[in-house]
């Protein structure tokens, strides 16, 4: 049993906007309101101030287990979403071995219920070893329990393979989540192509080379009829090409991460950390690359329209060897359970984006992204209780040495954040709470 | 000139009639860096050790009990050669790197052979590497000071620096000159050193060059560094014109495999520097090229060889260009710079 009271009780999918408490029995929400009732033995959290929303959904995550257990493990990485107000997460298949069969999903599932701290959604693949050749099977993937299919890290880069796994899929309502770029035209990039990879003498990433992907994938959900779900949106003409499709009744859907809404081709320089030097910071080296401000405003104008559902981590640990070494050589990622909030609350606190499209595009839309709307990002009575717990005005600062993730690989270390979150209930449990929040027993 | 004694202690002693006071760097990573005042102190410093090469015996103590490590991760003869000379002409010791054969086959890492060079008690370390942006690495990992000899497509700094004395001794200034730079811009770290550099000495800079050896976004490269006269010109008759150096850049052979050109006869018809282009520049133009030359590629023989070319005295300046930016940045305690 807990009890949380005195909180602003924020579901905004569910036009839920009130104070009051909110009463947890049996893991389950058992009411939601004011002046509800509840046993005077129940332990209470003081919310004074504080908002309670459902638990934040993250449709896309690399937990690296089975095969690179030293980047991250599903015990670590799932503690890290905790930290980060996220009680469920879906781990892509870009493991060694790469999740294409049920025995590999039922591994994860078995390693999750024993290791994991927060809720763990497994994505299959959609072709056999991330190969881009033959299609997965995917009936026997569904029935293991995956909620999506995705060769993330690559595109399938052959039309008809693509074409093929679109029809198929559609036997099991299932997304095709894509990972959008053209290998032809990225083959050796660094960094978004622009004025920055032409000053650092870096081979640039071309905003095309995502759009290409995206059209080409738009039309083949229009001739299937199959669910589409883009990966990390990162171009203005991205967006664009979703908003024609969904205009023309496209089932697609399309998430972004926090750090494209953030920050852009800039940040590789690091040029206002240190005095001004010039620097290569492979911490802000990531697939698809930091963009331009014009893009970040499209995204932004993205969510609000709903041409983008969901907001998406992209949570992606790297060692540390793998990120010191040679701009060219280091790994595409950023580490971004831990700070994906308090980067957003950024916006929010800018003007940028309201709190209710925020919270919505972290909970119950990307539920919906993969039919899951019912149960998971909601405060509906009866649902899981999977809650957040977030100060909107907290003020704090970003220390990857305390991250709980492996991955320290942030862009964002150093900064200070306005807004945070306090407690992740998984389930039920108190699974994350900050030293400022009390839990009271009777 | 004289040059004053070494102590003991075999501290790098001043030579007389160079002011070096007001040099605060302790690496030499790209022209951005440097100001006006700077490249001029490099200019005069390069001048006495133009003297020191001109006398019989080549060879001065300044910088003995210095360590100078040579990395190079990338094939090298000419600026190799010259950073070594330059090395030994003031007297420190020279350690030869070749971590194309040595460490890298073993496979360790660039941050451990850094920190390696480091514990040896290295001074300066001079680093050529095929990737962007490994100096600037190499400084944030160890103390040494790093002298950038070629970092990928991105920086050629003491290229661009003896491209910039050699007009400046031939023609007595730098200030309002023409300059051409042609072919292969995009993959060229000695024309991005050279547009730092030349602009911050107010040279007129013109690019001439196929639209797929140019820069993405060369106007908001140019608008966002802030370098005042760049522009872009890509029939080549019309870039030549008025100019008062033009430098053809090497057109790597891979550039035609990697799809960038149609073919090398259709590059060599439109941005070859041959002796009839040179003519619709000014009567005195010089011809610069940071070699090795491709003869009859990017430059007509005859140019090459021509009595319009410095080629030669480029590679003569190089070494006193490196010299005297050993000597300046072995003068700069860690701390002081800038």
């Amino acid at each position: 049993m807990l009890v949380i009271t005195n909180g602003r009780i924020f579901d905004p999918c569910h036009g839920i906007d009130q104070p009051g408490e909110l009463f947890i029995k049996e893991g389950k929400i058992e009411s939601v309101g004011t002046g509800i009732s509840f046993p005077s033995s129940a332990p209470m959290i003081d919310a004074k101030g504080l908002i309670i929303s459902p638990g934040f959904v993250d449709l896309h995550c690399h937990l690296r287990e089975p095969g690179f257990e030293e980047e991250e493990t599903i015990a670590s990485g799932t503690q890290a979403a905790a930290v980060g107000g996220f009680t469920t997460v879906c781990c892509m298949p870009n493991t060694d071995p790469p999740v294409d069969s049920k025995s590999i999903v039922n591994w994860i599932k078995k390693r999750a219920s024993e290791n994991a701290v927060v809720n763990v959604l497994p994505i299959g693949c959609i072709t056999k070893g991330r190969k881009g050749k033959e299609i997965c099977d995917m009936a026997e993937l569904a029935e293991a329990g995956v909620v999506a299919f995705s060769d993330d890290g690559d595109s399938v880069p052959d039309s008809q393979v693509m074409c093929h796994a679109m029809d198929y899929s559609r036997d099991f309502d299932l997304p095709l989540i894509e990972h959008c770029e053209d290998k032809s035209l990225t083959n050796g990039g660094v960094i978004n192509e622009g004025w920055v990879a032409d000053r650092l003498g870096l081979k640039g990433i071309p905003a095309a080379a995502e759009e290409i992907i995206v059209a080409r994938d738009l039309a083949l959900a229009r001739l299937t009829g199959a669910k589409l779900h883009i990966a990390h949106v990162s171009t203005r003409g991205a967006v664009e090409l979703i908003q024609h499709a969904k205009r023309n009744g496209v089932p697609v859907t399309a998430e972004v991460t926090p750090h494209h809404l953030t920050l852009t081709q800039e940040r590789i320089m690091n040029m206002s950390n240190g005095g001004g030097q010039l620097k290569y910071d492979s911490d802000a080296k990531v697939y698809p690359p930091l963009r331009t401000q014009d893009d970040i405003d499209a995204l932004l104008e993205g969510l609000k329209e709903g041409v983008i559902d969901a907001i998406a981590t992209d949570h992606a640990p790297h060692t540390q060897a793998q990120k010191k070494c040679e701009l060219e050589l280091a790994a595409f990622g950023i580490s971004g359970f831990e700070t994906a909030f308090g980067s957003l609350m950024g916006l929010l606190h800018a003007g940028k984006i309201d709190l209710g499209t925020l919270i919505s595009k972290l909970t119950c839309e990307p539920a919906r992204v993969i039919g899951r709307g019912n149960d998971l990002g909601t405060l509906r009575v009866g649902a899981m209780a999977n809650i957040v717990i977030f100060d909107v005005d907290r003020e704090w600062q970003v220390d990857r040495p305390r991250f709980v993730s492996k991955g320290k690989n942030t862009p964002f270390d150093g900064c200070w954040f306005k807004g945070k979150v306090l407690a992740t209930i998984v389930n039920g449990e108190i699974l994350y709470q900050d030293d400022s929040v009390r839990v009271n027993h009777e | 000139m004289t040059i004053s004694a070494v102590g003991s202690d075999a501290s790098v002693q001043p030579l007389s009639g160079v002011s070096s006071g007001v040099w605060q760097h302790h690496h030499v990573l790209d022209l951005d860096e440097f100001s006006r005042g700077d490249i001029e102190n490099i200019f005069k410093t390069s001048n006495i050790m133009r003297q020191i090469l001109d006398r019989d015996v080549k060879r001065v103590p300044t910088l003995r009990g210095k360590t100078i490590v040579n990395l190079f991760y990338e094939p090298s003869t000419r600026t190799r050669a010259s950073f070594e000379l330059a090395a030994k002409t003031l007297g420190a010791e020279v350690l030869g790197f070749d971590a194309v054969r040595t460490s890298v086959a073993k496979g360790e890492s660039l941050v451990n052979t850094l920190h390696t060079l480091e514990a040896l008690g290295t001074d300066v370390i001079v680093v050529r590497h095929p990737q962007s942006g490994v100096p600037y690495i190499a400084a944030q990992e160890v103390n040494c000071s790093i002298i950038n000899a070629g970092d990928g497509c991105h920086a050629h700094p003491t290229q661009a620096l003896l491209d910039l004395y050699t007009i400046w001794r031939r023609i007595g200034k730098l200030e309002g000159l023409k300059v051409v730079i042609i072919g292969d811009i995009k993959h060229s770290r000695v024309a991005r050193s050279n547009m730092w550099g030349m602009s911050k000495m107010g040279m007129k800079v013109t690019l001439s060059a196929p639209s797929t050896l140019l820069l993405r976004d060369i106007d908001q490269f140019i608008s966002q560094s802030g370098m005042s006269h760049v522009d872009v010109v890509s029939n080549l008759d019309n870039a030549v014109e008025g100019a008062d150096v033009v430098m053809p850049l090497r057109l790597q052979l891979e550039r035609q495999e990697e799809g960038l050109l149609p073919s090398l006869r259709e590059f060599t018809l439109r941005y070859q520097l041959d002796g009839r282009r040179l003519s619709l520049a000014n009567r005195n133009v010089i011809v610069l090229h940071p070699g090795p030359i491709h003869e009859d590629i990017e430059i007509a023989s005859e140019v090459a060889h021509g009595s319009q070319s410095l080629i030669e005295q480029q590679v003569t300046n190089g070494v006193a260009v490196r010299m005297a930016l050993l000597y300046l940045i072995t003068r700069t305690k860690r701390g002081d710079q800038t």
